[in-house]
């Protein structure tokens, strides 16, 4: 089959690899429909997430049909089922899936010793996401071998384009958790810094969940103007002062709820020292990640507020104003989105026209024009913004 | 490169049977040379300046080479990143402070002009691939000015954004009378 194959920093080729086979009785063999090229996949790209190995195959927006079940999937698949593949694998039976805490699933990182190494506890298997979350095979390919299928799958009705269900594999989900974890109260404004694909869904996310006032933080116009069209207020930080404008929009109060939805690559500027100081540590390996949005959300965010995290950091970051977080009486939510704790609703509100996340798709091409997509979404070329691969 | 992969590579995951085309230009190949040719450079530099400055005639300068040295490993390390456009234009810099620093040194009652000479020489072809590189390794990011495609209809809401936010409110009145 053709897949799109890690093989360095900036890197991608598409590749014929062998087909994927069932390795245990609770896997799953989808045929792919539709794949994502995932804002995080960047990351990877850029070699800044430690883990990836020459051959991995990347991807976790998944969605297809079922071609094959193994033996222990216990009637909950059967061959022809749609489903769409949330990008964190459960085995749906450890405490924490008990609870709901899907992405720290306790099973299925099958490389569980090194995230302990790295992060103290293991996390959940991902798809396509570097040797500390299992080093599974991504879906960036014509075939996906989905493990613990019989908990791992969000089944899809029939009549339904790919294009709308798509995203509930990892983007909608993960816009829609970052704005629950807001606790969004009516008289709330919400500021999202970040318009690119997840960013977008957390901003009809928050309309969605009642908030007064939705301001969104981006430099690009045409994310900016998507950010409006779902009912932002928007701030272009490379023509006005975010702190400033955020005052005059909140009143001198400060946004009560603050969404990062950046991360590790936060936009480098001559006028913002802090960022050329991340880039240059970043680039001799000194510091990670860069988290010049973290530090500007705990110094804007209004004292008592809750400060959302869904951007991906990797490792260790610099100078966070703790003074400022502890002080101001912060509260900061952060994880990997618990993909499956939200689908329900989701799909719900898709099929009653409430929402349709296809309206952030802005490319549509053949796997096989995956790796220059890849260079096209990073350098924001074509004015893109987000981009489904059809195998 | 790829059957190494494949024999580290789970049991029952995909190999590589046949790799497709690389992104990687001639150029960024070109870069990465350099990068990795600076960072040897710096480190001969800064661990052995007496052994350089000997060579070159120029004994008492072995400050100067060693900071010359950083300055060679610090370009190289970013002509190797993400970034490799700012590396190698730092490069290019460099090479006119290197030719700068040799062109003190050729002096007459210089016993080591010739190797100075051979250095220039060296300098300058590397100064011509290193301009050859951060030219041909731009970033391809669209200027600030251009024009650019705007989603002004894309609310991705099907029953418009006041219909999104009044079936908010009605959940939001629902829940506050649920808790009163």
């Amino acid at each position: 089959m053709k897949a799109l194959v890690w093989h360095g920093k900036e890197d991608i080729r598409c590749d014929t690899v062998t087909d994927p086979e069932i390795q245990d009785p609770r896997d799953a063999i989808i045929k792919v429909t539709s794949c994502a090229i995932c804002g995080s996949d960047l990351h990877l790209f850029h070699n800044y997430i430690p883990g990836m190995l020459p051959g991995d195959i990347m991807g976790h927006e998944t969605m297809g049909e079922v071609v094959e079940v193994g033996s222990g999937v216990d009637g909950k698949l059967k061959k022809g089922d749609r489903i769409v593949v949330p990008f964190t694998i459960i085995c749906g039976e450890c405490d924490q899936c008990k609870r709901g805490n899907f992405s720290v699933c306790e099973t299925t990182n099958r490389k569980s010793h090194l995230a302990e190494k790295a992060f103290g506890h293991t996390t959940a298997g991902l798809f396509g996401y570097t040797h500390l979350t299992g080093g599974y095979p991504g879906g960036q390919a014509e075939y996906l071998r989905v493990p613990f299928a019989d908990a791992t799958h969000i089944k899809v009705p029939a009549g339904i384009p790919d294009e709308q269900l798509l995203f509930l594999s990892d983007i909608f989900p993960t816009g829609w958790q970052a704005a629950v974890q807001c606790d969004i109260e009516p008289t709330d404004t919400v500021a999202i810094w970040g318009c690119g694909p997840v960013g977008q869904m957390a901003i009809r996310s928050a309309i969605l969940l009642g908030a007064n006032q939705v301001i969104a933080i981006d430099c690009l116009p045409e994310r900016l103007s998507m950010a409006e069209a779902g009912g932002a207020t928007t701030i272009n930080f490379e023509s006005e002062s975010v702190l400033e404008r955020l005052e005059e929009l909140t009143d001198g109060r400060g946004p009560e709820k603050c969404i990062d939805c950046v991360g590790m690559e936060s936009h480098v500027m001559a006028s913002l020292p802090d960022t050329l100081l991340d880039r240059a540590k970043q680039m001799v390996m000194v510091e990670s990640d860069r988290p010049h949005v973290l530090r500007e959300m705990i110094y804007v965010c209004r004292p008592g507020g809750i400060i959302s995290v869904p951007g991906v950091y990797s490792g260790f970051s610099d100078m966070l104003p703790m003074g400022a977080f502890m002080n101001k009486g912060l509260t900061m939510r952060t994880g990997q989105t618990h993909v499956n704790r939200w689908t329900d609703d989701l799909l719900r509100r898709i099929e009653e026209g409430e929402i349709d996340p296809s309206f952030v798709i802005t490319h549509t091409v053949p796997l096989s024009q995956g790796p220059e997509m890849y260079q096209v979404f990073r350098d924001k070329r074509d004015s893109c913004v987000k981009v489904v691969l059809k195998p | 490169m790829f059957h190494f992969s494949n024999i580290v590579r789970t049991k029952g995951d995909p190999k590589i049977l046949a790799g497709g085309p690389s992104l990687k230009r001639p150029e960024d190949r070109l870069a990465r040379a350099l990068g990795w040719f600076s960072v040897g450079l710096g480190v001969v530099e800064f661990f052995a300046p007496r052994r350089v400055t000997e060579t070159l005639g120029m004994e008492g300068h072995e400050t100067l080479v060693r900071a010359f040295g950083v300055r060679e490993i610090l370009a190289g390390i970013m002509s190797l990143s993400v970034e490799k456009n700012a590396g190698l234009w730092a490069r290019v810099g460099g090479d006119g402070l290197d030719a700068a620093a040799l062109l003190s040194g050729l002096t007459a009652d210089n016993p080591k002009k010739g190797n100075i000479a051979l250095a220039l020489l060296m300098v300058g072809g590397i100064a011509m691939l290193d301009y050859r590189a951060a030219q041909d390794t731009k970033p391809r990011r669209p200027p600030r000015d251009a024009r650019r495609k705007l989603y002004p209809n894309r609310s991705g809401f099907p029953k418009g954004i006041e219909s999104a936010r009044t079936a908010a409110k009605q959940i939001a009145a629902h829940a506050t009378a649920g808790r009163t």
